[in-house]
């Protein structure tokens, strides 16, 4: 085969940007430790979730020191808690399932951003390091009032934060 | 030296079929795109913010299954026919797959336009990825078969054109433009099965009430597994024109035939096993398979840097043998008045644009930032909603007098056509990007929100949402001054002077192409051994996790029935009171 030269200089160049990305992103992932979402989580009965111990009551739980869990539910159109209160500074782990179609569950502007697959569990484990608010969207399209799905995540200062019982 | 329609007149009648279905279905979606800017940036509101889903849903299908693939289909018949110097083997027979597609289409679009109609129980805002359990009519996904069945049909054709004339010219190598046209063909075949299973195995049954529940992960699995490969099939047309006609416009040849099929061999091997970059975000596949479909994806730049450089360097050797010099000053020497020329470049220029967001997108932790934002559709708009749809209208100058015998109705009308949606792209695009950047997701009607608001770091939302309404209404504006061009030009006078209907040899022909790259047995048994590798093991995984029906669930028929809605809304209420 004929290869004119400039050819071949494009095709190491080409190879070489190739090869570049997938360093990049390898290090992003594994150096610096950038979590995706897996399939760590059991599957479970979009149907059932009242029988469920961790979903019959959508809620932020307390684990460890500076630990907390976060069991969220997303339905048409909304999510459960609302909204969700967690401390700055603290290592917060999302449970996100659906009750019904599938969802996102999308904290605007950060990359704490997942599906919701019915029938799947999403983990993501987050450390907030300042106080403040942020908004949370569903971004896949879930239905006629899918515009209206949202909910808020406050993050309060770690000293004034604090769970309320039975918060829904 | 002839026109194409002095040739084949017969196969010219069904190309020209099929550009009209595409260009209706043109006219359909880019009306129902500007309804859609509008009503995102809240500028005009005509339709109820629950309509929006079906006008969505309309304008996805619309566009890139309707508009892309009838032109397509127009394309791949031309070049066939053109490259073997022979009609179709059965007029029938092409008529009749152009007859199952268009009806495919009709039965489709009957419950996504029922949807506008509260009175018909029947609808399909399902959009056009129609994740379960969203549950269509069933007719929306009998109507995406019959269409798809088309396509394989249409393929069958041109693989007997090619098998008829192989028996006359044993010793010959297959045609450049029918080499691309076979190995696109092989990859959608491979590419179709995942919606094919998909919709035949589940959706149908279960929107038939056949069965109870499906797998949502799954069907989406499914569903992608076809959803990156239908992208190629979309680009593929466009890259055939820009190897075949473009360096001709240019006043040249191709550069290089090997190369040219080197690309489409790769094209067909990596276009599969990448689907699940589309599932970046999904629960329930692990992040190995997330990394191997991230890999192979940076693998499948390569064929389309490749193309930059042969279509560039073709380009050029025209620009040089219309008397163009110096480093850059040979651009001068292009022929810039032509809108096909004009057109295909300016494409290909947005196309490196759309390339360098889509290497963002493929990697998998900027991917968590952007996805489902309105990032994403300010990519695809610069790749299948530029590179693809602009090289067809720019084609469509050429191919249209072609196949009618008909001058263009006007050359300057059309010229300004293709820089008006250069330019309202750009503006479209450029704000979606930044938009996404924002978290303002895509597919929703109103992303203004109660609770908060999105802050822009430069500039503001505001000015944002004016550039997608100015942009939209650049495009629809274009859109309407192309279909104006195309039907003056059905009712023109015959004309004589008319270019003749020739691709010139490349530069370096196929005798420097190995002969193992016509070898289209070999590549298709590598490409499914690629598939099979790619995703044996994911999908084993999910159907082992959650069971070929899922863990349960109900279906949710999205129909617009006021009882319904009423309902939900007041459950809604109710729950903000506990
Ligand atoms: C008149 C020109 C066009 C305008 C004004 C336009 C406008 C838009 C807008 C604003 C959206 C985003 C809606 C949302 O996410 O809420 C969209 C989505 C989309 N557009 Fe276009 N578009 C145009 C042309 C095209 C073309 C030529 C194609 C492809 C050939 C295309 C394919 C799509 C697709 C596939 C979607 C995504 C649908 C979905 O999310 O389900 N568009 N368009
Ligand atoms: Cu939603
Ligand atoms: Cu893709």
């Amino acid at each position: 085969m004929n290869i004119h030269t400039y050819e071949k200089l494009w095709l190491v160049g080409a190879m070489l940007l190739i090869v570049g990305f997938i360093a990049t992103v390898t290090y992003g992932a594994v150096g610096v430790g950038v979590t995706m979402i897996d399939d760590s989580e059991e599957t479970i009965d979009p149907t059932q979730l009242d029988e469920d111990e961790r979903f019959s009551e959508p809620r932020v739980e307390q684990v460890g020191e500076n630990e907390y869990d976060v069991y969220v539910v997303a339905r048409q159109f909304m999510f459960q808690p609302d909204p969700i209160e967690v401390p700055a500074g603290s290592d917060v782990t999302f449970y996100v399932t659906s009750a019904d179609v599938i969802h996102s569950f999308s904290v605007a502007g950060t990359n704490v951003n997942t599906m919701v697959i019915p029938g799947e569990v999403s983990t993501m484990t987050v450390e907030f390091d300042e106080p403040g608010e942020y908004g949370i969207v569903c971004n896949e399209y879930c239905g006629s009032g899918h515009h209206a799905m949202e909910a808020m995540l406050i993050v309060q200062p770690e000293d004034e934060f604090e769970l309320e019982e039975g918060e829904n | 030296m002839s026109a194409y329609i002095d040739d084949f007149p017969e196969e010219a009648a069904v190309i020209r079929a099929a550009f009209w279905s595409s260009f209706v279905a043109l006219a359909i979606g880019a009306f129902f795109g500007l309804i859609q800017t509008l009503h995102r940036t809240d500028i005009v509101r005509i339709f109820d913010s629950t309509d929006y889903y079906t006008i969505l849903t309309a304008h996805g299908v619309f566009m890139v299954i309707t508009f892309t693939i009838f032109f397509l289909v127009g394309v791949f018949t031309w070049a066939v026919t053109t490259s073997l110097d022979r009609g179709v083997e059965s007029l029938r027979f092409t008529w009749s797959w152009y007859l199952l597609m268009s009806l495919g289409t009709v039965f489709t679009a009957i419950p996504i336009l029922a949807g506008f109609v509260d009175s018909i129980d029947m609808s399909a805002d399902v959009l056009f990825t129609f994740y379960a359990p969203l549950q269509a009519h069933p007719l929306f996904y009998i109507g995406l078969t019959m269409f798809v069945i088309g396509t394989w049909l249409a393929g069958a054709d041109w693989f007997r054109s090619w098998w008829a004339w192989k028996s006359e010219n044993p010793s010959e190598r297959i045609p450049l433009p029918t080499f691309m046209v076979l190995t696109t063909m092989i990859m959608w075949y491979i590419a179709t099965l995942g919606i094919a299973v998909s919709i035949l195995a589940f959706l149908l049954p279960w929107s038939l009430g056949l069965v109870e529940t499906v797998n949502p992960l799954l069907t989406r699995t499914l569903f992608w597994y076809f959803g990156h490969p239908v992208v190629y099939f979309w680009l593929m047309p466009a890259y055939l024109m820009w190897y075949t006609l473009l360096p001709k416009f240019a006043g040249g040849r191709l550069f290089s035939d090997p190369l040219a099929r080197v690309v489409f061999v790769l094209f067909l091997l990596l276009s599969t096993p990448v689907g699940i970059h589309h599932q970046y975000l999904d629960p329930g596949i692990s992040e190995g398979f997330k990394f191997i479909a991230m890999t192979n994806t940076m693998f499948l730049l390569l064929p389309s840097l490749l193309t930059a450089f042969t279509v560039v360097a073709s380009i050029e050797h025209g620009a040089r043998q219309r008397g163009g010099e110096g480093y850059f000053a040979w651009l001068g020497a292009l022929p810039w008045r032509e809108p096909a020329f004009t057109g295909m470049a300016l494409a290909g220029l947005m196309f490196a644009a759309g390339g360098f967001s889509g290497m963002i997108n493929a990697g998998m932790n900027i991917n968590y930032l952007i996805h489902n934002t309105l990032w994403v559709p300010g990519h695809f708009h610069l790749t299948v909603g530029t590179a693809v749809a602009l090289t067809f209208m720019a084609g469509a100058y050429w191919l249209m007098p072609q196949v009618t015998g008909k001058p263009l109705a006007s050359k300057p009308i059309a010229l300004f056509q293709t820089v008006l949606w250069f330019v309202g792209m750009t503006f479209m695009s450029n704000a979606m990007h930044r938009a996404g950047l924002l978290g303002i997701p895509r597919r929703t009607a109103e992303p203004q929100y109660e609770g908060f608001e999105f802050q822009a770091a430069v500039g503001s939302v505001a000015e944002l949402d004016a550039q997608v309404a100015i942009g939209g209404t650049l495009l629809f504006v274009s859109a309407v001054l192309f279909l104006w061009n195309m039907l003056i030009t059905s009712f023109n006078r015959p004309t004589e002077t008319l270019p003749s209907n020739v691709i010139p040899e490349p530069l370096s022909g196929s005798d420097d192409s190995p002969a193992v790259l016509d070898n289209l047995k070999l590549w298709t048994l590598i490409a499914i051994v690629l598939v099979v590798l790619a995703y044996s093991l994911p999908l084993a995984s999910i159907v082992d996790r959650g069971g070929l029906f899922g863990p349960g669930g109900d279906a949710f028929p999205v129909r617009l029935s006021p009882t319904l809605v009423a309902q939900l809304l007041v459950d809604t209420v109710q729950e903000g009171l506990r």
